[in-house]
């Protein structure tokens, strides 16, 4: 029940910062803050809780599987359930959530309430989209996390907004209608097939559609989820979503939102379309390699800084596409190890610009340089996170991205081969982003003031994390173990 | 002992934690003690491990320390483990050794610079990321330290950060060893495939029971570790980044860009020899490498005039040298140079930094002259170093070690008089440059004076340094020449004996004294050009042919234009043009037909109810027509 309280408080507590956001906005802040705290440390508590049980393979994959009649008449029920997959998610999700929070401490100066309200609950929806397993919950989840996020980056987002939140909602809303039509789609013919109404994940698991049928419910799935991850060509939504948001709305949409489309093909393509996925697979990894190096040179030639951020996303989100049609636990294990270091070190990054912006008020690269003497923390952090985002090992994301390698190198030498091309263009630019800001001629002399303690608190977390996963990584290789050989048993099982 | 030698990567780390978070808090003297201090107890660790393995050596000849297991899927599970034996202490030795010469005289080079304890704490994770290259067990943690040395690489030849041209030298030294390490992380998910582990030991023992000799496997996995090697080695075609990364400070180039970073690709190919061996066309290609760079960058070093980018090229052409020998299945030969060299290529870069340091930061030789009288004690010891360089016969350790690579180029069974005479010819080439070197730098009138001269933390690692030089060779002698086989003795239960193939009627002896004679012939020849007779030279160098040929050899012998318009140009431009995401149009399209749909139907709506009753009526019959007649 424990999940069900977290997505409670996190609802409830945002209700409240919105009515104390009108007495003070100091108190939907701090509110806001324990909230999330609380949430936190409530997953922490669940996390322990289950370690064990988890380690020793005791109840299968799931650790929890809730179930309340909700609409019984069509075959909707209240189902969540939480796996390894799951936990670490959560785990992820309401970290960066904390971060979120203190990082808008500033910045965010009017309507502080409602502020706090849509980001609060963008993290409620979140958790719901990692454990709904009911189709129609999840949608339902899926809606949640996008119309506050839409607010967000509508009323306080930078100069041009609006167009981005409007790209932002039609590219996700014309992409889960295609999904919505393929639930409907599956529940019905499953209905038609078997004769009972279900919505329910169990239930379509069986399903298993094939042919032409198979391939449009698909296509419904597998188009909202990466129109989410982004794969290329149907990734433009981010950037400008990216730039336009305020700094924590860039850290979630960066750090979760984009995960929710990995985490989607992981449990619902690839599981409910044995066949299907591994039709697509060459595809798939082809995307994903284009992703990579396309955002890559993307990425290189931008000016703004979050902008250019924005687009090595992109590019390390294509490693997901690739692993995820790899069908192997390295490759499988790399995915999520992707999909938390990547929350991680990029949402570092868009912190770090947004902390940037915060002092200068501007995002133009041209306009920065030379500020190593002045700003030594900055430089350390910067520094740290420019490594991170080109793989160096030691950090996280060289893990992620080493076993995305080796697991989709055994699935497809070539396309791999190619892809990798990704470490060598990661590594421009990261290099760039670091140097110019850092290294070189002062281009202003700017009044720039170093980390102040909020800021060295967050950074320091994130440096932490980032560290500890790069060295001692296997915990979280653990915990999502029995969630991956599920999906990849059901898989190898079916194509042989 | 042997248990507590996990200490010797960590303590260089613990001194970088706190170099790093103490930052500016700390002294100079305790930033200097600390980074100095930390580097010292590891290679005193070293030594006692060293002559503790030398006089009990574990069973099986080798000792593996794990401290825990890093990843672990399904079989695939690489530990952070060390793994010692002889060549790992060799390397060892050699790495916080001479680590600790160049920190103790960095504390004295650097005392003016701002950034001291960042330069001590660079330097120190360098050094931490150095031995866990040597020190892994697996071929994961190597990559881990084959890519900390890199970053400390890019920070320290970036230390002088607000010069652009040090972030662009830092970057490319970045950036082109990348290109290598993404072809070795290709070898290593192959090695996974087939072996599914990394474990080095594992691999090495099993590989050939796996594979045929000159099957096609063993050959990719053996081509693509090489790719891995030239990128960190600096071999051609992944040369261009060394001479520009003298743009760091002088300690970073003797112990980082000399003595050991740039010899990892030869301990890489060293440690992974049995693959190589399965591979007869693998070695041709770790071979002709080496040959073809030693000559390559031998002529470069020519044509330079700042004295760090004489001994850049130079340690290009020296890691050839080392290439060549592996290549030619010298193992142990390649291991010796590796370690004599890092004795007299950090002695030749401290030296040089000295003379930078007393005259006021200026590299170009042609600006020094005369230096024998005004700083002695550079001068003896920079002569050890060059004597070492260049291979003068008999006396200096770098005859022994370079004398063995070109008898086993000629005489092992990988062996070809074509690889011979590009290592002889190179020789010859060596003894010119550096001597050239010489003659230019400590004779001759002088043409700036010394403000500065080296105080004592300075000199004594130069003293230390070129005592090994001289002596070092001692340990390893010909056949011919009292054969002693001490080092390679010691490597022989890791590293094969070689494998002879074409000494017949051929007497070493007589390709010593030749080798010889011809590098007495090459110092003359600079002594001549550069010191009795300039005038040659210089008419020479008016000539269009000589002014053309100088600044090809100067320039590197374009490679560097060549990838900068092959590539560096073509991608920066690709990406500037398509600055705003050409895939952007599609949606931008979309919209724009739904605004040019909604403008058109818009233009219906007039408010006028005769076009309306008329649209009616067209309607109708529309619809008649098509249900009655289709």
């Amino acid at each position: 029940m424990i999940i069900v309280y977290i997505i409670l408080v996190l609802m409830i507590g945002g209700l409240v910062a919105w009515f104390a956001g009108r007495v003070s906005p100091n108190f939907a802040r701090n509110f806001s803050l324990g909230t999330s705290l609380v949430a936190f440390l409530m997953s922490i508590v669940f996390c322990i809780q289950n370690y064990n049980r988890s380690m020793e393979g005791m109840a299968g994959a799931w650790m929890v599987d809730l179930r309340f009649p909700w609409i019984p008449q069509f075959g909707i029920s209240f189902h969540m359930a939480v796996d390894g997959l799951s936990m670490v998610m959560i785990l992820l999700t309401l970290f960066l959530g904390v971060l979120g929070v203190l990082t808008s401490w500033n910045e965010i100066k009017e309507r502080t309430g409602f502020y706090y309200f849509n980001l609060l609950w963008i993290l409620a929806g979140i958790i719901g989209v990692f454990t709904a397993l009911d189709l129609f919950l999840f949608y339902f989840f899926w809606e949640i996390m996008l119309i506050p996020m839409y607010f967000l980056i509508g009323i306080w987002g930078h100069e041009n907004r609006m167009y981005a939140a409007f790209k932002f909602f039609l590219f996700t809303q014309a992409s889960g209608l295609l999904m919505f039509l393929a639930i409907l789609g599956m529940a019905f013919l499953n209905a038609y097939k078997s004769g009972v109404l279900s919505f329910d994940y169990f239930d379509l698991l069986k399903f298993q559609p094939e042919g032409l049928t198979g391939f449009l419910l698909m296509g419904g799935f597998m188009i909202a989820f990466i129109v989410k991850l982004p794969v290329v060509p149907v990734h433009n939504w981010l950037p400008d979503a990216h730039t336009q948001a305020p700094t924590a709305g860039s850290l979630i949409l960066a750090g979760l939102l984009l995960k929710t489309g990995a985490y989607g093909i992981i449990r619902f393509v690839v599981p409910f379309f044995h066949e299907g996925a591994h039709a697509f697979a060459p595809y798939g990894m082809i995307l994903g390699a284009i992703g990579i190096l396309y955002g890559a040179k993307l990425a290189y030639s931008q000016t703004d800084l979050k902008r250019l951020v924005a687009y090595t996303s992109v590019s390390h989100m294509g490693f997901v596409m690739l692993g995820v049609f790899a069908f192997n636990p390295l490759a499988y294990q790399g995915v999520v190890m992707q999909m938390v270091t990547h929350g991680i070190s990029t949402g570092a990054l868009f912190i770090f610009v947004g902390m940037i912006y915060e002092r200068i008020h501007t995002r133009d690269i041209n306009q920065l340089g030379g500020l190593w003497e002045k700003v030594p923390k900055f430089g350390a952090v910067g520094m740290i996170f420019s490594m991170a985002s080109l793989g160096l090992p030691g950090l996280g994301n060289f893990i992620a991205e080493f076993l995305v390698l080796a697991g989709s190198f055994q699935g497809n030498k070539i396309i791999t081969a190619v892809a990798s091309i990704g470490l060598v263009l990661g590594t421009v630019y990261s290099l760039r982003i670091f140097q110019r800001i850092f290294h070189g001629n002062k281009n202003k002399e700017w009044d720039f003031k170093d980390m102040t303690w909020r800021e060295v608190i967050i950074m320091g977390s994130l440096v932490i994390a980032i560290a500890l996963l790069g060295w001692y990584p296997q915990p979280v290789i653990d915990f999502v173990k029995p969630a991956i050989s599920t999906v990849l048993e059901q898989m190898t099982t079916i194509v042989d | 002992m042997i248990g507590y030698s996990w200490l010797i990567p960590w303590l260089p780390f613990a001194g970088f934690l706190v170099l790093a978070f103490g930052g500016t808090k700390l002294s100079k003297k305790m930033a200097s003690m600390i980074g100095a201090g930390s580097i010292g107890l590891a290679a005193l660790l070293a030594l006692i491990i060293g002559f503790q393995f030398m006089q009990s050596p574990p069973e099986n000849h080798y000792y593996n320390l794990k401290l825990w297991t890093w990843i672990s899927i399904g079989g695939f599970s690489p530990s952070i483990a060390y793994h010692i034996d002889a060549l790992t202490i060799v390397f060892m030795f050699v790495v916080t050794f001479v680590g600790f010469l160049i920190h103790v005289y960095s504390a004295e080079y650097m005392h003016e610079d701002e950034g001291y304890s960042r330069f001590f704490s660079y330097m120190n994770l360098f050094v931490f990321a150095m031995l866990n290259l040597v020190m892994a067990d697996n071929l994961v943690l190597l990559y881990l330290g084959w890519e900390g040395v890199g970053l400390c690489s890019f920070l320290l030849i970036g230390f002088y950060y607000k010069d652009p041209a040090n972030g662009a030298a830092a970057r490319k030294a970045f950036i082109v060893t990348r290109v290598g390490d993404t072809a070795m992380a290709l070898g290593l998910f192959l090695l996974i495939i087939h072996f599914n582990t990394l474990d080095i030991r594992e691999i090495i023992t099993k590989a050939p029971s796996l594979w045929n000799t000159g099957s096609a496997l063993p050959t990719w996995i053996a081509l693509l570790l090489l790719g891995g090697a030239m990128g960190k080695s600096a071999q051609v075609p992944l040369q261009t980044w060394l001479p520009d990364a003298m743009a760091g400070p002088s300690p970073v180039s003797a112990l980082i860009h000399a003595a050991t970073m740039v010899t990892a690709g030869v301990y890489l190919i060293a440690r992974t020899h049995t693959i190589y061996e399965l591979s007869p066309m693998a070695m041709t290609a770790v071979a002709t490498t080496g040959a073809v760079t030693l000559v390559l960058a031998g002529f470069a070093a020519i044509a330079q005039y700042d004295i760090k980018r004489v001994l850049a090229y130079s340690t290009i052409s020296q890691i050839g040298y080392m290439i060549l020998a592996l290549g030619v299945g010298a193992w142990a030969a390649g291991i010796f140079h590796f370690m004599i060299h890092a004795f007299f290529k950090a002695l030749l870069f401290l030296a040089a930094g000295a003379i930078i340091h007393a005259l006021h930061h200026e590299q170009n030789i042609f600006k020094m002259g005369g230096l024998r009288k005004e700083l002695p004690v550079i001068f003896w010891t920079f002569l050890a170093g060059a004597g070492a360089l260049a291979a003068l016969p008999l006396i200096t350790a770098g005859f022994y070690s370079k004398d063995a690579i070109l008898w086993y180029a000629w005489s092992s069974d990988y062996g070809s008089p074509v690889l011979w005479a590009a290592a002889f010819f190179g020789a010859f080439v060596t003894s010119v440059y550096t001597f050239r070197m010489v003659f230019v730098t400590f004779f001759g009138e002088v043409k700036t004076h010394v403000h500065h001269p080296p105080g004592m933390a300075m000199t004594l690692p130069l003293i230390i340094l070129a005592v090994l030089s001289i002596i070092g060779g001692f340990i390893e002698l010909p056949h011919s020449l009292g054969h002693v086989t001490l080092f390679s003795g010691f490597l022989n239960n890791v590293l094969p004996e070689v494998k002879m193939g074409h000494e017949e009627g051929s007497s070493e002896v007589i390709f010593q004294v030749i080798t010889a004679l011809t590098g007495l012939f090459g110092i003359f020849l600079a002594w001549n050009f550069w010191f009795k007779k300039p005038a040659m030279l210089y008419k020479f160098k008016s000539s269009s042919f000589g002014a053309g040929l100088h600044e090809f050899l100067l320039k590197g012998l374009g490679f560097d234009w060549l990838y900068d318009n092959v590539i560096v140009k073509p991608f920066v431009w690709l990406s500037n043009i398509n600055k705003n995401d050409i895939t952007d149009k599609i949606y931008a399209g979309i919209s724009r037909l739904t605004v040019l749909l909604h403008d058109l139907l818009r233009v219906t709506i007039t408010g006028n109810l005769r076009w309306y009753a008329a649209g009616i009526a067209i309607g109708i019959v529309l619809t008649l027509t098509i249900v009655l007649f289709l």
